[in-house]
């Protein structure tokens, strides 16, 4: 019973989940059940995929212990210059692909200027968050490209499927890449690693562990998904605007954190990150389902993100407080 | 233990020299270490004893000078050449990750795979757990289990399961860098025991302290460092804590 509890305790996103079900129960009965109908779940998994995407790519890169600021941007960036691209007459399958490696494109820079420079990647991305928006309006000129019609085959991304049209496609590829990342980072010595130089990052160095490409890796990761969250964005709403994703590098670390994430690196779950953007959802729509001033969702996701963390604190010295007794 | 390797020694450090932006660190230091012998390295801070170890670990490489390796000259790239070679550092503030646990740190890079593409595949959690638990069975350590995090374990603990990973991984050689800092007296006493053990098991143990008490009680021949050279080098037999002081 006491290694049950112990697991359970050091496993904060489990607590997490208890605390979504019981918002799923309070915003059930206070909006006369239109929280959990059909029409409204389905919005709420319509939009689900993007932020989670990015909370899962900021969520890899922090247990790495690193940080990234940019993601907001570069979730405007990589669909922008698919747009472009588009409305240029390039195809679908070169414009695509463009964006994304444009999105690699930024996490390599950001890991390379942070671990060369050995600089706070806080600075680094902070700087790339202006640098990438910036590059987003110059290259729109400001304004929205017009996307011809048909050019993004939109019934591989967003398209309705399942029982009812109750998710987007969009929600499949979330959940195939949470998988893989999720996988990945449990089950791979990729993960190994990435927890390893997150964890103590001289101890991984001294094991041989090759730190920089590791680091430089998990941001690439991070900016490719915040890139692919974006492009799905723009497919659900048929146009590249430049100022999507603006504040949704900090929603992103909320979700991390609130999942039990560390700042410090090397604690954290993708499952974690996940629950987080799923509470920050379900919040977002549950307060205004219940005719909650929407101005109080700031201060919600606010006051939860430092509760998250403290409960989280607590949890874990609980956890490491409780000897499980041996039977050798 | 006649065949030829073991008659000479496992490690020869010939005239090594480092200089850091200025300062020479290590002045031409020239030193054998034998085969399954316990040399402590002594010296004060900024001695070279640290310059020493990173060269002899793969973390630094020296400006000048040939280190030998059971006969062949080596050239270390990085910790991952030393270790492969059969060179494992013990460090100070240990080579564990805390958030990690004792199965995960045992094989930090070099996780047992199932599959792999380019070297990065799923890992073998079943031999990583089983090899642990025996690995750390042999250094006569008693834990709970390889899923507990590495975190909770003392500072004796930590180092135990250090030793035993190196172990593990077939070391000939064992570098500790100053394993008894910040440890409690009884924890001390463990480590100084796993130093001891390692001679029986045939492997050569590299001990650094500030603390020549506890050179002295583990170790077979002390090698004092000042200033960047070897100002002593006597068997433990032949020598004394007063005439150790007085060099450094």
């Amino acid at each position: 019973m006491k290694r049950i509890l112990k697991i359970y305790l050091e496993k904060p996103e489990l607590a997490g989940i208890v605390f979504l079900i019981v918002l799923a129960i309070v915003f059930q009965s206070r909006s006369n059940g239109v929280f959990l109908n059909a029409q409204n779940l389905q919005g709420m998994l319509g939009l689900l995929p993007e932020m989670a995407l990015v909370a899962v790519g900021v969520t890899l890169l922090m247990i790495c212990g690193e940080f990234d600021l940019s993601v907001g941007s570069v979730f405007a960036l990589t669909p922008m210059i698919m747009g472009v691209m588009l409305a240029d007459g390039w195809p679908f399958m070169l414009a695509f692909p463009a964006g994304l490696v444009a999105a690699a494109a930024v996490g390599l820079v950001n890991g390379t200027l942070t671990v060369r420079f050995a600089i706070p990647s806080f600075i680094t991305t902070l700087g790339m968050l202006f640098v990438a928006r910036s590059l987003t309006i110059v290259i729109s000129g400001g304004f929205p490209p017009v996307i011809p019609q048909g050019a993004m085959p939109r019934e591989m991304f967003t398209a309705f499927i399942g029982p009812g049209g109750l998710i987007r496609m969009s929600f499949v590829w979330f959940v195939m890449i949470a998988l893989f990342i999720g996988l990945i980072l449990s089950r791979t010595n990729f993960g190994n690693w990435v927890r390893a130089t997150g964890g103590f990052l001289p101890a991984a160095q001294s094991m041989g562990i090759p730190t920089t490409r590791v680091k430089i890796a998990c941001f690439m990761i991070c900016s490719v998904l915040a890139g692919f969250a974006g492009t799905l964005q723009v497919m659900r709403l048929g146009a590249p605007l430049p100022s999507i994703g603006e504040g949704l590098e900090l929603q992103a670390v909320a979700a991390a954190v609130i999942g039990g994430t560390a700042l410090t690196g090397g604690i954290g779950t993708i499952l974690g990150g996940i629950v987080g953007a799923i509470l920050i959802r379900v919040i977002d729509n549950g307060l205004v389902l219940s005719r909650v001033d929407a101005n109080w969702f700031k201060m919600a996701l606010g006051a939860l993100t430092v509760f998250a963390v403290i409960v989280n604190a607590w949890l874990r010295a609980k956890a490491k407080g409780m000897k499980v007794e041996t039977h050798q | 233990m006649t065949d030829p390797i073991h008659s000479r020694p496992i490690i020869q450090v010939r005239n090594l020299h480092k200089w850091y932006s200025g300062v020479h660190a290590l002045k031409g230091v020239t030193l054998d270490i034998e085969q399954s012998e316990a040399l402590g390295l002594v010296g004060d801070n900024g001695a070279g004893k640290s310059t020493l170890i990173n060269i002899l670990s793969g973390t630094q490489s020296p400006d000048e000078g040939e280190i030998t390796f059971e006969g062949r000259p080596v050239r270390f790239r990085g910790p991952r050449d030393a270790m492969d070679a059969g060179i494992e550092t013990i460090y100070q503030y240990n080579s564990m990750v805390p958030t990690m646990s004792i199965a995960r740190n045992m094989f930090i890079g070099r996780e047992p795979l199932k599959h792999s593409v380019f070297g990065i595949g799923t890992m073998d959690f079943a031999r990583m757990r089983a090899d642990s638990v025996q690995a750390i069975a042999d250094v006569d350590l008693h834990l709970r289990s390889p899923d507990a995090l590495v975190g909770e374990l003392s500072g004796g603990q930590r180092q135990g399961v250090a030793i035993a990973r190196a172990m593990h991984f077939k070391s000939k050689v064992m570098i500790l860098d100053e394993p008894t800092n910040h440890l409690a007296v009884k924890e001390t006493q463990k480590v100084i025991g796993f130093v001891q053990s390692l001679k029986d098991l045939g492997i050569t143990a590299v001990f650094i302290s500030h603390n020549i008490h506890h050179v002295f009680e583990c170790c077979d021949r002390i090698v004092a460092m000042a200033r960047g050279e070897i100002v002593l080098d006597r068997r433990v037999a032949d020598t004394s804590m007063e005439e150790i002081l007085t060099v450094l």
